[in-house]
């Protein structure tokens, strides 16, 4: 028998039973549709992460508390959670260290969410407050609009000034300039002296809902006993990075009075970590959805089988039909094979297209470049062929070994 | 005696068995539904199967036309031994050689007249183009030309039984096996299908008919009758007397 026959009677028995056909492909489209989207959106991602997207700014490493990937869980969680915070002595005597042997030292404490209020308007209640000094904004790729930066005096005297992301002048300053009002920030009152550029979002969260207030005032309103300080350290230099990255090393393990035998009790941040981190994120989420669509298409293709088991049943008289005009067994066994595999591909290409239109979509949001995952999409077409064959063959090998006096019997 | 059989030339033998038997077991019973039947079928013979419900009618039908196998005996099919044969070399003679027609049409119910005349041919491999013109033109020969697109439950029982035939015939068979092909219709309707039977028998086919209706049995040239798995009587048929009354 030809293989378009074998596709044509398919299409034909499958029509049949249009919603029985389209609710066993759903299964098998939801299993492919959960693990294209999720390599979708990861693949888009690290596109976008490779081609150039920075999580810091260029030549900058950071030294923190925590590491970027904090939920290891277990011990590993146990292990820094007993480290001791940065303090704001340590961070200033790495500072001293470090003064002139890097372009922008940025000290930072920004753990902390506050709302700011000015005439009875209000910035959202998650306002990212950072406590720093004059290299925040570089550190952390942003621009001043207008006004000033925060300067060294600033920090010195703890003044309360406050250099505002674009989002709280946006909501609080919708007519006038900022510059020179005072607002509430927790309660406290600030001058503004400055302005960031819009940034827009990254990784689904705005950037212009923040502002930086000199890191001295930050503790003075909102405590130092339990912060930790972040600390950003710029080379002069591409050259300088790897010199500059050793040198901070020391100064930071000196600021944290450890001696020559003890390792770091703090975690070192560049580009190349956060990539890294990134990518075992990525490595468990893709795993995860892995699993999760396995879970999925097993599900699904028991489903395709108990279906088909149905459709033999029911249709033994046909078989006895088909085997007493001259069907071999094993065009009887192809017609109900194909049957399967076809149910298993369309929900297949469907869970591809829905998965791929998803995760970009997801990327879309997250500012990723849009990727096909060819590959991934390969190996569900694969997948679906080999579950319809693997879950259709019983029930088409039953069609297939009837007796054809006892199917054509059958009532 | 002159006899129109006799007249005809008598064509090469088709089926031959010796000493079939066919029994179930049931449990502690055994059904014994065929107990030793020995027959010879030619080449453009019109045969009858008679004999009461019951009597093993259907089951050597269905021995005939390779459907079931016999628990012992011996089948010969245009000379080749069936019981040697595997499952291909079955569907293909079922494919090719037979032509049944049921009682119960056992048409599939939804597919057009055309696809299930079709049918035959898609599994004998015969290229798109050629087979529908070929079901087409069969459903035509058998007065359907007009019923082409039309599913079974459109259509009359008499015209699902012609369309049964047609899909017997569409493959150029070398007998037509119809089991009681007029016990689901009308009298009226009866009579049509057998006249078309005869029509085919005219032309050359090879026809083997079942039934329990002396009536139908009548339109053959020859009747066996059949008796608890045996054969009772093998004789020319009335019908086929009076003509031969009629000729001399
Ligand atoms: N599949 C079967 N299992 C058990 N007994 C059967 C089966 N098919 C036929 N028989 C028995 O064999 C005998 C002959 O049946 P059948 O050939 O159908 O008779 P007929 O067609 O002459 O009415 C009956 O007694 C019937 O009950
Ligand atoms: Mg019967």
């Amino acid at each position: 028998m030809r293989f378009r026959e074998i596709i044509t009677m398919a299409v034909i028995s499958l029509g049949a039973n249009k919603l029985r056909s389209a609710l066993t492909m759903t299964g098998i489209t939801i299993g492919v549709f959960s693990v294209i989207s999720v390599m979708t959106a990861i693949g888009a991602l690290q596109t976008s992460i490779e081609s150039g997207i920075s999580f810091l700014g260029s030549n900058i490493f950071q030294f923190a508390k925590y590491p970027a990937n904090v939920n290891a869980g277990g011990r590993a969680q146990k292990k820094y959670e007993n480290r001791h915070n940065i303090s704001y002595r340590q961070a200033l005597k790495y500072y001293e260290l470090m003064e002139g042997n890097a372009r922008e030292i940025c000290l930072k404490s920004f753990d902390f969410k506050g709302q700011a209020v000015y005439n009875g308007m209000k910035t959202t209640p998650s306002l990212t407050v950072a406590g720093s000094n004059k290299s925040f904004l570089v550190a952390n790729s942003y621009t001043l609009a207008y006004g000033r930066n925060i300067n060294d005096e600033d920090v010195a005297f703890s003044r309360s000034v406050i250099v505002v992301g674009k989002a709280v002048e946006k909501r609080l300053f919708p007519h006038e300039s900022p510059i020179g009002r005072t607002i509430k920030l927790n309660g406290h009152n600030f001058t503004i002296i400055g302005g960031m550029a819009e940034k827009g979002t990254a990784f689904g969260q705005s950037q212009d809902d923040i502002c930086v207030i000199p890191i001295t005032r930050f503790f003075e309103n909102f405590g130092e006993s339990n912060r930790t300080v972040n600390i950003a350290t710029q080379s002069f230099s591409q050259e300088l990075y790897n010199t500059t990255l050793d040198k901070g090393m020391g100064a930071m393990r000196i600021a944290r009075g450890l001696r020559a035998e003890q390792e770091n009790d703090f975690e070192l941040y560049s580009n190349d970590s956060l990539k890294s981190a990134f990518e075992s994120i990525a490595g468990v989420v893709r795993i995860g959805a892995f699993v999760i669509s396995l879970i999925a298409l097993v599900a699904a293709g028991i489903g395709i089988m108990n279906i088909m088991l149905v459709s033999v049943t029911e249709r033994t008289k046909e078989i006895g039909i088909r085997k007493s005009i001259g069907a071999r067994s094993r065009d009887i066994l192809r017609q109900f094979l194909t049957e399967a595999v076809f149910i298993s591909e369309a929900g297949g290409v469907l869970g591809i297209i829905f998965g791929v239109i998803g995760g970009d979509l997801l990327a879309l949001w997250l500012k990723a470049n849009l990727i096909f995952p060819f590959g991934w999409a390969l190996a569900g077409l694969i997948v679906c062929s080999a579950i319809g064959i693997g879950f259709g063959f019983y029930p088409a090998y039953r069609a297939a070994r009837l007796d054809p006096i006892d199917a054509l019997r059958f009532e | 005696m002159l006899n129109t059989e006799t007249m005809r030339p008598r064509g090469p033998i088709v089926i031959d068995i010796e000493n079939i038997t066919k029994h179930y077991v049931m449990g502690e019973e055994t059904v014994h539904a065929l107990r030793g039947v020995t027959l010879q079928i030619h080449r453009n013979e019109y045969l009858a199967i008679m004999g009461p419900s019951g009597s093993g009618k259907s089951t050597l039908m269905n021995m005939l036309g390779c459907l079931d196998t016999p628990s012992s005996g011996r089948y010969e099919f245009n000379g080749k031994d069936v019981s040697a044969m595997d499952d291909d070399e079955l569907a293909a003679i079922r494919n090719r050689e037979i032509g049944f027609v049921f009682q119960t049409f056992n048409l599939l119910p939804r597919a057009t007249s055309l696809r299930n005349v079709e049918l035959p041919l898609i599994y004998a491999g015969i290229d798109p183009v050629t087979r529908q013109e070929r079901a087409a033109q069969t459903l035509r020969d058998v007065g359907l030309g007009e019923r082409l697109l039309h599913k079974p439950n459109e259509l009359s029982g008499g015209q699902r039984q012609r369309v049964a035939i047609a899909r017997a015939l569409v493959n150029n068979p070398s007998i037509i096996l119809a089991d009681e092909p007029t016990g689901n219709l009308d009298s009226k309707t009866g009579e049509e299908i057998m006249a078309l039977l005869e029509n085919l028998y005219q032309a050359g086919n090879t026809i083997i008919l079942v039934t329990h209706e002396a009536d139908i049995a009548h339109h053959a040239r020859r009747t066996v009758h059949l008796r608890d798995g045996l054969i009772e009587s093998d004789a020319l048929s009335e019908a086929t007397e009076i003509q031969t009354l009629a000729f001399t």
